[in-house]
């Protein structure tokens, strides 16, 4: 069943979201994380461009996306299956602002990959943030199996995993779905739809209108929502949570969003799509739409934001700095961790 | 009369047991009417008649389990049997897994039959021609030259043990193909006593370093054999080629360290408070040998095919022993660095090796090596030079030993000795005396004057 | 000591395991109902639906689902139906299961164990025939076993299952019934990496695994009673490879054939004749001889066609011949 504009009851409006668990205290946390990761992704274009770090791929203009959906999982319980753009996912599941920067900025220390892989390829045990790689759509059929192991332990667990639109198009999205489906594994496929796979706009990968769309196929419910709404994504995702967690089977989420900057360092989105499109949705840019909401709603003062954006500055030089000092790997470790044991 | 075989009746299938026979001796049967039920591991089934005829005699008794292909049933067939053409190529068979199926689907029934196969002429060569063939015709293994024109071609094996063995393969009769020498025919000769080569040994050739170093032995089983890290080989590999491509020689003199012993005792407290790191002996000897260096820069240079290079930097690398072994990370731009830069530096370095966090720049790059040996108690030792440098200093252990003065009176004095090995292709030994003299006197000079900074 | 196939073997294995450490599971299609080649007869009255899973026929998501078990603390048993089905699959192994302890930094790792049968011979034409061990031995942090007797499929998978890291485990089809030996009734382990020298021989080497090292067994049989001694090594593993088995026995001899059922051009057997080319050149008595199947999409379906394909013992006696008289 889709129930695309059904399902996202905004909340009332002057009212507060602490009738979803969302205190005020909480809303001005999230927000920080969401500044924070916004932050860090601008830092790291600019790093990139310093020739400090070869590339860079993000997804500023998803953090309400990210830190809204992420918000509703338990850290540490529930597990995460992200994809390269998820800072803001990362960040609200535990990782702070120096893991980020000294994996981007390939240290030894990083611990999603200690320099192997390229930045923003998450992974952290502890967090049960799964390793990820470049592949679009590989970690979509992993997620049925973390939650299958969740299940058979007869665990309360979740498992999220993260793509983009583009990845609906692959087979493993289909095989994930329909693995999940089947056993009514407790799986949210949440999907940032920003619109476009690199150059391709939506209308070249798929024929239906929304990605939510799609559950049909595999008789479970698709919730299509704003993606620029924190509140919403929150509710959204924490009603796809209990679903999962009262064994009631998978969901697919699509949070409808954008990208306001390139596909990556590599890229240049002018060719593909225009500067009116970009300013219409710099408008809705989900972090000033947040801080709006909550003035509003004297969740925050202005004053308080200009102290939240000083100390979140402030955080992400540091993790910079730390980064910087720290070293890149020695270059005969590239020969470990390729088994338990060295085999020959 | 025509046999019946096991039908293969499932991928992986070997054998299959008859559980019922639907027919009886004498009966009649038509094509496709069941003969009998066969149960296999992952299949049961009836199996039809291929042919139309009397059965004469059943060879497998009901409950018995036979291979595929093992003739069950032998049947009189009436009217013409189905003609089916036999496959090409019926060659004698090896008793090999595949064997037994080569020409049909083993057991269909057709392998058997009595009536001889159709002439059907093998038409391998067509695609044998194109040489990607595996059907083994004679002759695939390539050689040069033609046949009997191989006496003389030895294989790598029989070289070696001829070398080993100093024997003139001439005197060995080949009996390999087109009178080749083969190994076999080498341990042969060899065993058999048979002379050495009369003449002697060319003088030429220097052996390679493994056999210079003698065999290695065949380990016992109580010997354990500690597999080479990376930086165990570079070391092997470096220390190997130095001593294969330079001739070096070795020099040693002694240096009076007490006016330095005493300036150090007195400043390295404070030293150590102020800096954080230790004052050793090490940045001053660092600091004679840049002296040294400046005024000898001859040493500060590598051996090339076109000439003697000598280089501008001064860049002194510094032995340090790890847990992985002897690394030797390098003070870059050593002259223009003060006796607490050099200790810095030293320590920095040092810290970096032991914790493995030594990057490539770190090593790379030197002109010169001090090698402070005295730190495991030396007192005289011949280092290997790091290649491609033209010298390599120690510096020993600091022991307090009875000395005749000048005035002829004996004083209790801090001695030194510090040893030199070069690359004599580069320098003589007036050139190392002359910069062993700088080094030595730039150390007996150090006192309170020296400024730290 | 039992005399048990090949799949007894590999069945016997699985259950003894799964009924000691209740993480182990099984998935693939047709498992429940025993598997094509009976492989888990009888595990679903034994283990329940759980832990026997039939899989929707796809399989990327057996590999990739099995993969995210695996990471959540189980211990999945994989079955790819037939070798030359596991392609779709081959990112997920290629690009994660392979991969996951490297680019985490030994964070995580995966230990599965991937099932699938593998070679020809069997009339099973292009699609049910195919070797495709040189593919994935190509793979570091992979590990590729190819065993030929019930005693090391049994030890051989368990030690699969324990390890921590991915095993492709490749069961050559046609042995499944075709061989029956004694296996030991005590729980053992065979380690994967050693090679086995399966009969010692003095005038030429034959390199093998799998269905030919049965032939050539066979061939070396035969050579015995003209005069020449063919040592036989049974490779088991090619990834981790025995290098020190594969040198000692080439030095041994001189004379190296490398039999191998995949393709010749890139098959598994050229790297064995690049390392004794390489590490033992001065041991050689002749050229290292490969006898594989020619460059043709493997394997044509009908019985001529299958045997011009298939090297076997007829085939690897005339090279060893050839060899010994160079």
């Amino acid at each position: 069943m889709v129930k695309a504009n059904e399902r996202p009851a905004r909340t009332r409006k002057g009212g507060v979201a602490s009738h979803l668990g969302l205190e005020n205290e909480r809303l001005v946390e999230l927000y920080r994380t969401m500044l924070a990761s916004r932050l860090i992704q601008d830092r790291m274009f600019v790093l990139q461009r310093q020739g400090r770090a070869a590339f860079a791929i993000t997804g500023q203009g998803h953090e309400a996306a990210q830190v809204g959906s992420a918000a509703a999982l338990r850290p540490g319980t529930d597990w995460v299956i992200p994809y390269y753009r998820d800072v803001g996912v990362c960040l609200t599941m535990g990782m702070t602002a120096r893991e980020i920067m000294l994996d981007f900025l390939a240290r030894a220390e990083g611990p999603c990959s200690g320099g192997r892989q390229m930045p923003t390829h998450w992974s952290k045990r502890e967090l049960n943030i799964v390793s990820g790689s470049s592949p679009v759509g590989t970690q979509i059929l992993h997620a049925p199996g973390v939650a299958w192991a969740s299940k058979v332990r007869k665990e309360k667990a979740v498992t999220a995993v993260y793509f983009g639109e583009g990845a609906t198009s692959t087979g493993e999205f289909h095989e994930g779905l329909n693995f999940a489906a089947i056993h009514k594994l407790p799986v949210i496929f949440f999907c940032e739809n920003n619109g476009y796979a690199i150059s391709e706009a939506s209308e070249k990968q798929m024929a239906v209108k929304h990605v939510a769309d799609r559950a049909k196929g595999y008789n479970i419910e698709g919730i299509m929502m704003d993606g620029n709404d924190l509140i919403a994504v929150y509710q959204n995702m924490a009603w796809a949570a209990e679903e999962c967690r009262g064994g009631r089977g998978p969901k697919l989420l699509e949070a409808k969003t954008y990208r306001i900057v390139p596909h990556s360092s590599d890229d240049d989105d002018r060719r593909y799509r225009s500067r009116e499109e970009l300013a219409e949705w710099m408008k809705k840019d989900p972090i000033d739409r947040t801080k709006r909401y909550l003035i509003e709603h004297d969740a925050l003062t202005e004053e308080q934001d200009e102290a939240i954006r000083k100390e979140v500055e402030e955080l992400v030089r540091e993790a910079v700095d730390y980064a910087l000092g720290q070293p890149m790997p020695e270059p005969e470790t590239a020969l470990e961790h390729v088994y338990a044991e060295e085999v020959s | 009369m025509t046999t019946i075989t096991m039908p293969q009746l499932g991928e992986s299938v070997s054998e299959g047991t008859i559980l019922k026979w639907l027919k009886q001796e004498g009966d009649e049967v038509a094509i496709d009417e069941s003969l009998c039920e066969i149960e296999t591991e992952k299949v049961n089934a009836e199996m039809p008649s291929p042919y139309a005829g009397k059965i004469e005699k059943i060879l497998v008794a009901e409950g018995e389990t036979v291979k595929v292909g093992v003739p069950l049933i032998e049947i009189a067939v009436t009217g013409e049997a189905p003609a089916q053409k036999e496959a090409p190529a019926a060659e004698p068979q090896a008793a090999g897994q595949m064997a037994e199926e080569r020409e049909t689907f083993a057991g269909d029934g057709e392998k058997a039959a009595a009536a001889p196969a159709p002439a059907v002429e093998p038409k391998r060569e067509s695609v044998g021609a194109a040489g990607t063939v595996q059907a083994w015709p004679p002759g695939q293994i390539r050689t040069n030259g033609a046949a009997g024109d191989r006496a003389k071609r030895y294989s790598p094996a029989v070289l070696r043990l001829a070398e080993e063995h100093k024997l003139d393969l001439a005197q060995i009769k080949g009996s390999g193909i087109g009178g080749r020498v083969t190994r076999k025919d080498v341990v042969k000769f060899v065993e058999s006593g048979a002379p050495a080569q009369a003449t002697p040994a060319p003088e030429a050739a220097p052996a390679p370093a493994e056999q210079a170093a003698g065999r290695v032995t065949a380990p016992r089983e109580a010997d354990e054999l500690i597999k080479l890290s990376p930086t165990r080989r570079t070391i092997g590999e470096r220390m190997r080629q130095s001593i294969v491509e330079q001739p070096q020689a070795w020099m040693m003199v002694e240096v009076d360290m007490t006016q330095l012993a005493k300036f150090r005792q007195a400043v390295k407290d404070q030293f150590r408070d102020r800096e954080g790191v230790d004052l050793t002996f090490l940045p001053f000897i660092v600091k004679a040998t840049v002296q040294g260096l400046k005024e000898h820069p001859i040493l500060n240079s590598q051996w090339t095919p076109d000439g003697v290079l000598v280089k501008k930097d001064i860049n002194i690398g510094v032995a340090v022993s790890t847990d992985e072994g002897l690394i030797v990370p390098v003070i870059k731009q050593a002259d223009g660095k003060s006796i607490a830069g050099l200790a810095h530096e030293i320590a920095e370095l040092a810290r970096k090796a032991r914790n493995r966090k030594l990057a490539l720049d770190d090593v790379t790059g030197g002109t010169f090596t001090v090698d402070n040996t005295g730190a495991f108690g030396s007192i005289a030792s011949a280092p290997i030079v790091n290649p491609p440098q033209a010298a390599i200093l120690s510096s020993e252990l600091v022991v307090k030993r009875p000395i005749v003065q000048d005035d002829d009176s004996i004083a209790v004095r801090h001695m030194m000795n510090m040893c030199i090995s070069f690359d004599h292709r580069v320098v003589d030994g007036a050139d190392i005396g002359g910069f062993m003299r700088t080094v030595k006197e730039r150390l007996q000079a150090y006192g309170p004057e020296t400024p730290l900074y | 000591m039992a005399e048990r196939s090949v799949i007894e073997a590999v069945r016997d294995g699985m259950s003894e395991m799964m009924t000691a450490d209740d993480r182990i599971f099984v998935l693939g299609e047709d498992v429940q109902e025993g598997g094509v080649f009976r492989a888990t007869e009888g595990f679903l009255d034994k283990f329940g639906p759980q832990r026997v899973l039939d899989t929707p026929l796809a399989e990327a998501s057996i590999v990739g689902v099995a993969i995210g078990a695996a990471l959540n603390g189980l211990r999945p048993i994989a079955e790819i139906q037939f070798a030359d089905f596991i392609h779709p699959a081959m990112d997920q192994i290629l690009s994660e299961a392979s991969r996951l302890r490297y680019r985490s930094v030994g964070d995580w790792n995966c230990p599965l164990v991937i099932r699938t049968p593998w070679g020809g011979g069997i009339h099973g034409a292009l699609y049910h025939s195919q070797s495709i061990e040189s593919i994935y031995a190509h793979i570091p942090g992979l590990k590729v076993v190819t065993p030929a007797f019930p005693e090391d499929f049994k030890g051989m998978i368990k030690s699969a299952i324990e390890d921590p890291d991915p095993v492709l485990f490749l069961e050559h089809k046609k042995l499944y019934r075709s061989i029956k030996t004694e296996v030991p009734d005590e729980d053992y382990r065979t380690p994967i990496g050693p090679a086995v020298v399966r009969r010692e021989g003095e005038d030429v080497t034959v390199f093998a695994y799998g269905l030919m090292l049965h032939e050539s067994l066979t061939a070396a049989e035969t050579l015995a009673g003209e005069g020449i001694s063919a040592e036989v090594v049974d490779l088991r593993s090619l990834r981790p490879l025995d290098k020190e088995t594969i040198l000692n026995s080439a030095k041994k001899t001189g004379k190296i054939l490398v039999v191998y059922e995949d393709n010749l051009t890139g098959g598994f057997g050229a790297e064995i004749s690049a390392i004794i080319a390489q590490e033992a050149f001065e041991y050689l008595d002749a050229p290292i001889v490969r006898l594989a199947g020619p460059d043709i999409p493997t394997m044509p379906y009908a019985p001529p066609l299958e045997h011009f394909y298939m090297p076997d013992a007829e085939k690897i006696s005339a090279a060893l011949r050839e060899l010994a008289a160079y």
